[in-house]
C-alpha cells in the first residue's frame, strides 16, 4: 500500500497543540504535531522511533479541526499505533473495544450484570484484574435489546408511511439505552417517515480502532457498508462518533472506500433540521414544555461540523432556554477514560467542561454522544439527554402526526 | 607569532579531517586550516551514498574495488554515521536488461556481492519502486552521513593532539628555496595574517586545490563539475535505488537520515565561478522527471530544497593534452612531481574513499619525515561508533540523538526541552554541539546536529538555537545577524523549489521572523531610521 503522505502538508504552525486536551494535563504526551506529522517522518526512517506515549491520544480530533493545512493528525496517530505499536491489546482493551459482543452477552443477563458491575466488590475486582478504574460508573445494560424491541413492536407498521429511512442505532442504543432509538422511531413516524433497520449492523468500529484492533474494525466496516448499500436510502444515526467513523474513519483510517454512500449517512438532528427547513416535515411542540438546557458539543460532532443542527433543533422548541457551552473535551474519549491508567487525566481534562456545566445550572445537559453522557453524568451529577430524546419529550405527537400524515 | 608543526593540512573536508586523524594517530604534531567550516564543500554536498562500488564496476574496476573495501571498513569503524540499507540497481522498461548481466559479472569480479532478483521480489523489498521495472540487483550500498563522519574524524584527531583552525584561509605558502615550509594564513573573521610552519604541507583543499598549487607555482588542473541534488521531505524509499545502466543523470535515490535525496546532474563550470554555483530550474526539472521514473511518488512528494556541489576532478598527468580526467585517487608528492619538496596533494577520489586517501597522504608524509608508524584508521573505530542498542527506550529526542551520535549520546542529558521538532533535537544536544563540537554559529550547529535540515528549514529551531548560542556567550547583535544569515542561507536552497508546501512554509517563516519577531531586513532598517 502506498504511504499516505498527507502529513507533508503540516506547516509546523503548532496550532493543533493549543487545542489538544491531553497536552494540557499530561506532559508525557508529545502532542499532536510531534506524535503526528513530525513523528511520522521518523517512523518512516525507522519503526523503532515509534513512541509508546502515542497511546495517550484521545482521538478527539480537535487537532484536525484546528489544523489550517488539513492534516489528518488524529488519523496519522491512530494508524501509527496500529502499524508500529506491535503490542497486542490485552483482555481489558478487547472487552472495552468489543461493544457488540460484550453488549450482547450483558443484555442477556442485564439485571444481574448491572447490579454486579455497580457493586463495590466487582468494581474493585475489575480495577485490579482488568485495569478498569473502580471510580468509573459503568453504563447499565438493557434487558431488551433495541433491535429485538423494534422487530417485535414497531417493524410491522413501518410501511404505512409516505417515506422511509434506515436507522443505524449503534451499540449504545441497542444494548444500553433502547429508549433513544424508540424516541427516534416515534418522532420519525409522527413526521411521516417509516423506519427500517439495516439488514446487518455491527459496531461502527470506533472502540476497535482506539484499541488498535484495526482488522476487526475493517471487518465490521465492510459488513456495515454492505448493509448501507443494500438499504439504498438515507441512513440516520443518533451517535456522533458512529457517524464520524462511518463517514470518515472508514476511508481515512481503515482505507475502505465509502464514497458512494458517505453522503447518505447523517445524524438524525441534521435530517430533521433540513427537512423542517425545506418544509417537508412540520413539527408541533407542546405548550407546557419548559427546560433550561446546556448543550455540549462532542469532539467528534465538532469534527463533523454538525453541532449546529442539534443546536437549531433544540432552539426550535418554544419552551427551551438553551445555553451553548464552549466546546471542551469531556475527557472520556470513548473507552479511554475507563482505563485505570487514564482515569486521572480523563477527569482533569473534563474539569473545564464540568465547571461550565455547574455554572450554567441547567435542568439537564443535551449532547449527541453516549460516552460524553456517561462522563458528564458521573462527574457532575447532572442528567444528560440526546437532543432526539429532548425533542421526543417536547413534541406534541398528535398534532405533529396530523401535520405530516394526511 | 609563528606556530610550528610536523604537518599542516589545508582543507577541512572528509579527506583533510581524515588525514589529520591519521597523522595525529601516527604521532605527528598536526595542524589543519579550513577557510570556512568543516564539511562545507563537496564533502557536505553529495548524496551521502555509502557506495558498494557497484556504480563503478562496469567502467572502473579499480574504483569499484576501493569502494567495496572501504565500505566494509567504514561499517565497522564509523557505524554511527552509517545506515546499512542495501541498494537496488533496477532496470526500467526503457533500459536494456542485457546490461544487468554485464553489471553483475563486473560487480562480482570487483568483489561486490550482487544478487539478481525478479521484479516482484524487488517491489516487495522496496515498495516505492516503479512497478514497471524489468529486473533488479541487490548490492551492499548504504547511507553515510558526511557531517557526522567529518566531525568524528576531527574529534579523534583532536583527542590525539591535532589543532584545527576554521575560517582560516591560506593566502600564501612559505617557500624556502625548493621546499614548502608551511603557509601564510588569514583569519577571515579578524582579517589577521600569520604564519603556520610545518615540515610537510598537505593540500587537501578539494576543488580549491588548484588555487593552493598555484600559490606554490605548480600547475594542477582541476575540472570543476557541478552536481545538483534535491532533498525530499521524508524517506520515500528505504533502500538506495540506482538505475542499472551506464552512470548518468538523476539515477541515484538515497534515503539519508530522515529524508531522501535524488541526484545528480553533471555540468562543467569554470574554475573562477566556483563560489557562485547554484541549482538551476532546468536541473530541478530534470531531477524530478528522471527521479520519478525510478520512484513515481517523487513527482508528488514535498521537496525541501535543492543544492549543488562541485566534484574535484583532476586532469590526468599521463595525458599531455591535459584534457582527460584522472580516475580514482590522486596523490602527488610534489618533490617527485615538480621538484618542490614539503608539499603533498591528495585529491580525486570520493567521500567513500576519504579514509584510504588520508592513509595514502599520511604514508607519503611519514616517509618524508622518516616515521614508521603504521596506519590504524581501518581498525580503530571513530568516536561514537558502537552498538545502537537502546534505541527503543526513552524520549524521542534522546533516541534520535542516539541514532545521530552513537555512543556519544551519553554526553547529553536524557531529559530536556525539544529544540528542533522536525529532527527531534533537544536543547541538550545543541548545547553539546556548542560546547564539545565547537559550533559557534547556526550554520555550524546545523552541520553538527541537523537543526534547520528538517521540514521547516529553520522556522522554529533558528530562534531557539540562537538563544542557546546567546546562553553560551554570543552577543545580541551577533545572534540577530546570525539568525538572518542562517535563514537567508536556508532560503537559498528553498528558492529553486519554491512552490506548494515549500513556498507556504517559507512564507510562514518570514511572517514569524519579520512580522512577529521584527527581525527582518525591513525591521532593522526601520530601527536604524528611528
Amino acid at each position: 500500500m502506498r504511504q499516505d503522505t498527507g502529513f507533508e502538508h503540516c506547516m509546523k504552525c503548532s496550532i493543533c497543540t493549543v487545542y489538544c486536551p491531553m497536552m494540557e494535563v499530561n506532559s508525557a504526551f508529545p502532542g499532536p504535531k510531534q506524535a503526528g506529522p513530525d513523528g511520522e517522518r521518523y517512523r518512516l526512517k525507522d519503526p523503532l522511533f515509534f513512541d509508546r506515549a502515542l497511546k495517550y491520544c484521545l482521538n478527539c480530533k480537535r487537532c484536525e479541526v484546528a489544523c489550517p493545512s488539513g492534516v489528518k493528525i488524529g488519523d496519522i496517530i491512530q494508524t501509527a499505533t496500529a502499524t508500529y505499536g506491535k503490542s497486542v491489546p490485552g483482555l481489558r482493551d478487547r472487552m472495552l473495544a468489543n461493544t457488540d459482543f460484550v453488549g450482547c452477552a450483558a443484555s442477556a443477563f442485564a439485571p444481574v450484570v448491572n447490579a454486579v458491575v455497580a457493586s463495590k466488590p466487582a468494581k474493585a475486582l475489575m480495577d485490579c484484574t482488568l485495569g478498569i478504574d473502580h471510580r468509573r460508573s459503568f453504563p447499565t445494560y438493557s434487558s431488551e435489546r433495541f433491535d429485538v424491541w423494534f422487530r417485535k413492536h414497531a417493524e410491522s407498521v413501518q410501511t404505512q408511511y409516505r417515506d422511509s429511512v434506515a436507522y443505524f442505532h449503534g451499540c449504545y442504543v441497542n444494548y444500553n439505552f433502547p429508549q433513544l432509538g424508540k424516541d427516534l422511531v416515534r418522532i420519525l413516524n409522527a413526521a411521516g417517515y417509516g423506519v427500517r433497520l439495516l439488514e446487518k449492523e455491527k459496531c461502527c468500529g470506533v472502540p476497535l480502532i482506539s484499541n488498535g484492533l484495526h482488522k476487526a474494525a475493517a471487518r465490521n466496516a465492510k459488513i456495515n457498508l454492505a448493509s448501507i448499500r443494500l438499504a439504498g436510502t438515507t441512513v440516520l444515526t443518533t451517535s456522533s462518533s458512529c457517524t464520524l467513523a462511518i463517514r470518515d474513519s472508514y476511508p481515512e483510517v481503515l482505507g475502505i472506500d465509502n464514497s458512494d454512500i458517505r453522503e447518505t449517512v447523517i445524524l438524525a438532528t441534521r435530517f430533521l433540521f433540513e427537512n423542517v427547513e425545506s418544509g417537508r416535515i412540520r413539527l408541533s411542540f407542546r405548550d407546557d414544555y419548559h427546560a433550561r438546557i446546556a448543550y455540549h458539543t462532542p469532539c467528534h460532532l465538532q469534527k463533523l461540523g454538525w453541532n449546529i443542527y442539534s443546536v437549531r433543533m433544540l432552539e426550535m422548541i418554544p419552551g427551551v432556554e438553551l445555553v451553548r457551552l464552549d466546546q471542551q473535551c469531556c475527557g472520556i474519549a470513548g473507552t479511554f477514560g475507563f482505563k485505570k491508567e487514564n482515569y486521572e487525566h480523563s477527569q482533569k481534562i473534563g474539569e473545564k467542561l464540568f465547571s461550565l456545566i455547574r455554572d450554567a445550572a441547567p435542568d439537564f445537559v443535551a449532547t449527541d454522544c453516549e460516552t460524553c453522557k456517561w462522563q458528564i453524568e458521573m462527574s457532575t451529577g447532572v442528567k444528560v439527554l440526546n437532543p432526539i430524546s429532548v425533542i421526543a419529550e417536547a413534541l406534541d405527537f398528535e398534532k405533529t402526526t396530523i401535520l405530516n400524515n394526511h | 607569532m609563528t606556530e610550528e608543526y610536523d604537518v599542516l593540512i589545508i582543507g577541512g573536508g572528509a579527506t583533510g579531517a581524515g588525514t589529520a586523524r591519521d597523522c595525529a594517530r601516527r604521532g605527528l604534531r598536526t595542524a589543519l586550516v579550513e577557510k570556512g567550516d568543516f564539511a562545507e564543500g563537496a564533502t557536505g554536498r553529495n548524496h551521502g551514498l555509502l557506495h558498494s562500488g557497484a556504480r563503478y564496476a562496469v567502467t572502473d574496476q579499480e574504483s569499484a574495488g576501493e569502494c567495496i573495501r572501504e565500505n566494509m571498513i567504514l561499517r565497522r569503524m564509523a557505524s554511527h554515521c552509517i545506515d546499512e540499507l542495501d541498494g537496488l540497481f533496477v532496470t526500467l522498461e526503457e533500459d536494456d536488461l542485457q546490461y544487468q548481466q554485464l553489471f553483475i559479472e563486473a560487480c562480482r569480479s570487483a568483489g561486490i556481492r550482487a544478487d539478481a532478483m525478479d521484479p516482484e521480489e524487488a517491489l516487495r523489498l522496496e515498495p516505492s519502486l516503479n512497478p514497471g521495472i524489468k529486473g533488479a540487483v541487490r548490492v551492499p550500498d548504504g547511507y553515510i552521513d558526511p557531517f557526522r563522519l567529518t566531525t568524528a574524524n576531527v574529534m579523534d584527531a583532536r583527542n590525539h593532539g591535532a589543532v584545527f583552525h576554521t575560517y582560516t584561509e591560506v593566502v600564501g605558502l612559505i617557500r624556502e628555496s625548493d621546499r614548502i615550509r608551511g603557509a601564510v594564513v588569514r583569519d577571515r573573521r579578524s582579517g589577521e595574517k600569520r604564519e603556520i610552519r610545518a615540515r610537510v604541507t598537505v593540500n587537501a583543499a578539494g576543488i580549491w586545490g588548484q588555487g593552493i598549487a598555484a600559490l606554490a607555482g605548480i600547475s594542477l588542473t582541476m575540472f570543476p563539475a557541478k552536481g545538483t541534488l534535491l532533498v525530499f521531505g521524508h524517506r520515500v524509499n528505504n533502500m538506495v535505488i540506482n538505475r542499472c545502466r551506464k552512470p548518468s543523470n538523476a539515477d541515484i535515490l538515497v534515503p539519508g537520515d530522515s529524508i531522501s535525496i535524488i541526484g545528480t546532474t553533471s555540468d562543467r563550470v569554470p574554475y573562477d565561478s566556483l563560489d557562485k554555483v547554484a541549482p538551476t530550474a532546468s536541473e530541478v526539472d530534470l531531477l524530478i522527471r528522471e527521479g520519478s521514473r525510478l520512484v513515481p511518488s517523487l513527482a508528488e512528494t514535498r521537496i525541501l530544497r535543492a543544492y549543488c556541489g562541485v566534484r574535484p576532478l583532476v586532469a590526468d598527468d599521463s595525458d599531455p593534452t591535459g584534457r582527460s580526467i584522472s580516475r580514482g585517487i590522486v596523490c602527488f608528492d610534489h618533490g617527485q612531481r615538480d621538484g618542490l619538496d614539503g608539499l603533498v596533494t591528495i585529491t580525486g577520489g570520493k567521500l567513500m574513499t576519504y579514509r584510504l586517501m588520508a592513509q595514502k597522504a599520511t604514508d607519503v608524509v611519514c616517509s618524508k619525515l622518516g616515521i614508521e608508524a603504521p596506519c590504524t584508521t581501518a581498525e580503530v573505530p571513530l568516536p561514537g561508533s558502537g552498538s545502537k542498542e537502546g534505541l527503543k527506550a526513552g524520549r524521542m529526542s534522546h533516541r534520535a540523538a542516539m541514532a545521530r551520535l552513537g555512543t556519544l549520546a551519553g554526553r547529553i542529558p536524557e531529559e530536556g526541552e525539544m529544540l528542533c521538532e522536525c529532527e527531534h533535537i533537544s536543547e541538550g544536544e545543541v548545547d553539546y554541539a556548542i560546547r564539545e563540537l565547537g559550533a559557534g554559529t547556526l550554520s555550524e550547529l546545523r552541520r553538527r546536529s541537523r537543526i534547520g535540515m528538517g521540514t521547516c528549514q529553520g522556522e522554529y529551531c533558528a530562534l531557539r538555537a540562537a538563544l542557546r548560542l546567546k546562553a553560551a556567550g554570543k552577543s545580541d547583535d551577533f545572534v540577530k545577524k546570525d539568525i538572518m544569515d542562517f535563514l537567508d542561507e536556508r532560503w537559498k536552497g528553498v528558492r529553486p523549489v519554491a512552490w506548494g508546501e515549500a513556498l507556504r512554509e517559507a512564507q510562514f517563516s518570514s511572517w514569524l521572523y519579520e512580522g512577529v519577531y521584527g527581525l527582518g531586513r525591513d525591521g532593522s532598517e526601520k530601527e536604524d531610521a528611528q
